[in-house]
């Protein structure tokens, strides 16, 4: 099928892949940062992370109507804003979520599976009763419109250039404060012997409902980066949540490295082969390879060999 | 009889393997580049009842894990009865005769003790022979006389989460002696133990070791003098000393890493 | 005080590993006559027929309770198994459905019209075998048997932690969905496989036809239970709850826990796909909709409602669920997913084992205490305690 193309048509064509990859692999790693952060830091399996996401999603809807209507002279900057809300709405609902729900079920993580999948039942239900079962977007500002000519035959969207700087900025960040920061310190103190955190006087109840609000929170921001490049509905989010997982595992649970490593190779691999294939086939090839190198190396990509 | 076990050499200078019922050769382990395990050799004679110790983290559990295949070994042999254990599977290794006692006791919870020691006896063990199992007499007759040695006769209906913590210590005990392991690996099995269950502790292994061989990790040295022939002395993942109880309380390496203090 | 001890041990090592207790088989009659008697003399053939829906949900629910309940492993892909089974039913009723003389107005007679529509002129060969009806049903239990052992056994050899597991399962759902809805050439797409009429010329579109299929469901059923029942009864349940808690001491005591575990996961996986080969034929046809992730887990929560160590509970569990969710989308549509979502809570945070075990820690002691009651003092009905600890033993 390769024989179709000019070499420089195919030069032309993954480049342009690429990038889309590349937008994929933004929202991708988005999702996984928080879900790598509960699942790997906290060892509990959120099923309502994607309904996180969706929430920032509509977070990130509601400022654009809001601004629009109200406030038309910040509009352009209105999306700085709906991140930064994105992000304390995921996180606050998180934290209500981990106090009511998660912290009964630390010591039974097949449990909190069931539990939180039950709550993106709700989730979704409550956003069609509140938003509508229509699929709804949001108006971008003007200067996120368009793309930027490379060549005569690449050509790349601004938004999406503008979605990929947000993950970095947020991949910085995180790395950041879970390696630097006293917080994360504590939470990485908590996460490799809770009862010796405790015994040092940190308050790990504390530290356990803020790491899963940040992880929470980080999908939120997802969730407004994924307004540039979808549709938001009230099932959006539970699209993503098998992926999102796979990455995370596949990645070596514990590491942002890998973490980061996966979320590439699984959108690069799809968004290429999604020129040549359909795109249900793309998926289910890629998804066959992640489960099948799972098989075989369930450890991940990046694990460290520790005594038992 | 002491004496003629100790006038053996301790370390065989020519192999004879056949003699050794164990033989632990260059034993090496490292996780990440530490050694837990360094270059350990010592060998356990049939009838032997050999004791490890050693201060904390001196690699002790680890040889009983490299034993009986729990961790697999960077380097080095471990021949039981000829037969070499370092590639086997841990089920493997307890089919060819080794039983391994863990330091917490390691029971099953949600099964009474009868059903606890009905597992630990040595048929059905395949997928198969497990579904057409028979609780016939001679397995009842083998549980009820475990039972009583191991003074749980009146609890066999009991779930075992509901045993006091000398009891779990002794089910466990009756999980492997239904086994019936020629070289059995006990791990501190007297730790945490009132005074009384010691003493009874002490009186069912005397009673048990008949007709087998014994690998015991102790700390409590009034315990080790009274059941060790020989005992071997780990120090930071090497072998610091072995002989008789009174021969490695005297040497001065031992006395100032362990004893001293 | 010893002697009451004694007579009561006594009393029970005279059969103390029965096949079932008084009491299950009192829960097995009391099954077998709500569903076989009570529940067709009360409904309409509609309604049966719906209940002879969920009945086959139920051989799901029977699965999970040995694979999870039992051997603690989690699998959020049973509608793989689920569906593999209805399809292949589907497959051979289908291929009965689309003789030469039922499809002569399509460009290629003899084949689906789905394949038709999508431009496919021959029979594929993974089709080939549904042409006959007892490999049609060898297949249908042989294929997603040998499939679960595929992914199991490459699995459990590595020692991957339950929650991978579940993940894996889960993703291997959603990967088939996805296939079986894009390549609807060979499979009949999102759809699915519809308009099935005759198996082996026997016309099951019928009133008639679909009672006695529930009747075959229900025994089939009943005769699943009891199957699972051996399982659970024999040495290889005790290992599993064994392998559950303790897996390290299971594999001390000189098993193979991984052969096991893939045993578990395989019987599951048959029981469901015995499940969907009688959905195919009660319900009439067979889509990815009962494949994918969503229906996995709400397969879960069929037995998790029953109680997810208990046979009967799961059945019951399964019939429940499904009829809150019928009358339920009836009335309230919206509030369904309210309803489900907080079942799926409730039950982990509250009620973790189900039905069966309201039944067992509040209905069950009551209604023993009554019956020996009637025959006993009551002072010798309490079982004594655990023997203090440290009392002199001879």
């Amino acid at each position: 099928m390769l024989g179709d193309y000019s070499l420089g048509d195919l030069g032309a064509i993954f480049a342009m892949q690429g990038f889309a990859g590349l937008i994929l692999f933004s929202v991708y790693l988005l999702m996984a940062l928080g879900l790598a952060i509960i699942f790997g830091q906290m060892g509990v399996i959120n099923m309502a992370h994607g309904e996180f996401m969706i929430l920032g999603a509509y977070v990130t809807y509601l400022c654009s109507t809001f601004f629009q209507t109200y406030l038309p002279a910040l509009f352009p900057i209105y999306f700085f804003i709906a991140m930064g809300l994105a992000f304390l709405a995921s996180g606050a609902l998180g934290m209500l979520v981990e106090w009511g729900l998660i912290r009964f079920l630390y010591k039974r993580p097949l449990d909190t599976l069931l539990a939180t999948w039950g709550l993106s039942l709700i989730l979704q239900q409550a956003y069609r009763s509140i938003f509508g079962a229509r699929e709804v977007g949001v108006e971008l500002p003007s200067w996120l419109i368009g793309s930027v000519q490379v060549t005569d035959t690449i050509e790349i969207p601004i938004n999406g250039l503008f979605v990929m700087a947000v993950t970095i900025l947020i991949t910085v960040s995180v790395a950041l404060l879970i390696y630097r920061s006293r917080f994360g310190q504590q939470v990485r103190a908590v996460m490799s012997n809770r009862a010796m955190a405790g015994a040092v006087g940190i308050d790990t109840e504390k530290v356990d409902r803020y790491t899963f609000g940040l992880g929470c929170g980080i999908a939120g921001v997802a969730g407004a980066a994924f307004t540039m490049i979808g549709s938001t509905g009230p099932t959006s989010g539970q699209l993503y949540i098998v992926d999102t997982f796979l990455i995370v595992v596949f990645g070596g649970a514990a590491s942002l490295l890998g973490t980061i490593a996966s979320a590439f190779s699984i959108s690069q691999t799809q968004s290429t082969l999604e020129f040549f294939l359909s795109g249900s086939m793309a998926k289910v090839i890629t998804l066959l390879a992640v489960v099948g190198i799972l098989m075989l190396r369930p450890q991940g990509l990046f694990t460290l060999k520790v005594r038992r | 009889m002491n004496a003629a076990i100790l006038s053996s050499p301790v370390v065989g200078a020519e192999a004879a393997p056949p003699d050794h019922l164990l033989a632990v050769e260059a034993l090496t382990v490292s996780f990440d580049g530490f050694k837990a395990v360094n270059d350990v050799s010592f060998y356990v004679e049939p009838d032997e009842i050999r004791v490890i110790i050693g201060p904390n983290g001196a690699g002790k559990t680890t040889v009983l894990d490299l034993i009986c295949g729990r961790t697999r070994a960077s380097a080095g042999s471990i021949k039981y009865k000829g037969q070499e254990l370092t590639k086997l599977s841990e089920s493997a290794i307890v089919q060819a005769g080794v039983g391994r006692k863990f330091q917490t006791p390691s029971i099953y919870d949600d099964l009474t003790v009868f059903e606890n020691l009905e597992i630990s006896f040595p048929r059905g063990r395949s997928v198969f022979g497990a579904l057409t199992f028979k609780r016939d007499a001679e397995v009842r007759d083998r549980i009820h006389a475990i039972a009583e040695t191991i003074f749980l006769k009146d609890q066999l209906k009991e779930r075992a989460e509901f045993l006091s913590h000398g009891q779990k210590q002794w089910l466990e005990i009756g999980m492997l002696l239904i086994q019936d392991p020629e070289l059995l690996m006990l791990d501190e099995p007297v730790a945490g133990m009132s005074v009384g269950e010691r003493i009874k502790t002490a009186e069912l292994l005397n009673q048990i070791i008949k007709g087998r061989s014994v690998l015991v990790i102790e700390h409590d040295m009034k315990f080790v003098e009274d059941i060790a022939h020989r005992v071997t002395v780990l120090h930071q993942g090497k072998v610091l000393s072995e002989g008789s109880m009174e021969r490695v309380k005297n040497d001065p390496k031992v006395i100032e890493v362990y004893l001293g203090h | 005080m010893t002697n009451p001890v004694q007579t009561l041990t006594k009393s029970v090592t005279v059969n103390d590993n029965p096949f079932m207790k008084p009491v299950e088989w009192l829960s097995l009659l009391l099954l077998a006559g709500v569903i076989l008697v009570v529940l067709p003399l009360m409904l309409d053939s509609f309604r049966l027929n719906l209940v002879g829906k969920y009945l086959t949900y139920a051989f799901v629910a029977l699965g999970l309770v040995i694979c999870w309940g039992y051997a603690g492993i989690l699998s959020l892909g049973q509608g793989v198994f689920f569906g593999l089974g209805g399809y292949g039913m589907a497959m051979y009723l289908k291929l009965e459905a689309s003789s030469v003389a039922n499809t002569k107005i399509q460009s290629t007679p003899g084949i689906p019209d789905f394949m038709d529509w999508n431009q496919i002129t021959a029979l594929p060969w993974f089709w080939q075998p549904f042409k006959s009806l007892p490999l049609t049903l060898i297949l249908t239990v042989a294929v997603p048997v040998l499939f679960a052992m595929l992914i199991s056994f490459a699995m459990f050899k590595r020692r991957v932690g339950g929650t991978y597991f579940a993940i894996i399962t889960q993703a291997i759902a959603a990967i088939l969905t996805i296939l079986i809805v894009g390549q609807q050439g060979y499979t009949g797409g999102i759809n699915g496989i519809t308009d099935l009429r005759t198996l082996h010329g026997w016309d099951i579109r019928t009133d008639g036809a679909k009672t006695i299929l529930y009747f075959l469901n229900g025994s089939l059923l009943i005769a699943c239970i009891l199957a699972a029942q051996y399982v659970k009864k024999s040495k290889l349940g005790r290992i599993l709850v064994a392998m559950r808690d303790k897996e390290d001491r299971v594999r001390f005591s000189g098993y193979s826990v991984a052969g096991f575990k893939v045993f578990a996961f395989c019987f599951a996986a048959g029981l469901a796909a015995i499940g969907g080969a009688m959905f195919t034929l009660q319900v009439g046809f067979m889509s990815p909709s009962f494949v994918g992730i969503v229906p996995s887990i709400e397969m879960v929560i069929y037995a998790a409602v029953g109680g997810r160590m208990s046979l009967f509970g799961a059945v019951w569990g399964t019939l429940l669920v499904n009829w809150a969710k019928t009358s339920f989308s009836e009335s309230f549509p919206d509030l369904w997913l309210f309803g489900l979502g907080a079942l799926f809570i409730a039950v982990v945070l509250a009620f973790p084992n189900g039905l069966a075990g309201i039944w067992r820690e509040h209905i069950e002691p009551r209604l023993t205490r009554r019956v020996k009651g009637l025959r006993a003092p009551p002072s010798a009905i309490v079982p004594p305690e655990s023997a203090p600890v440290g009392a002199p033993a001879e």
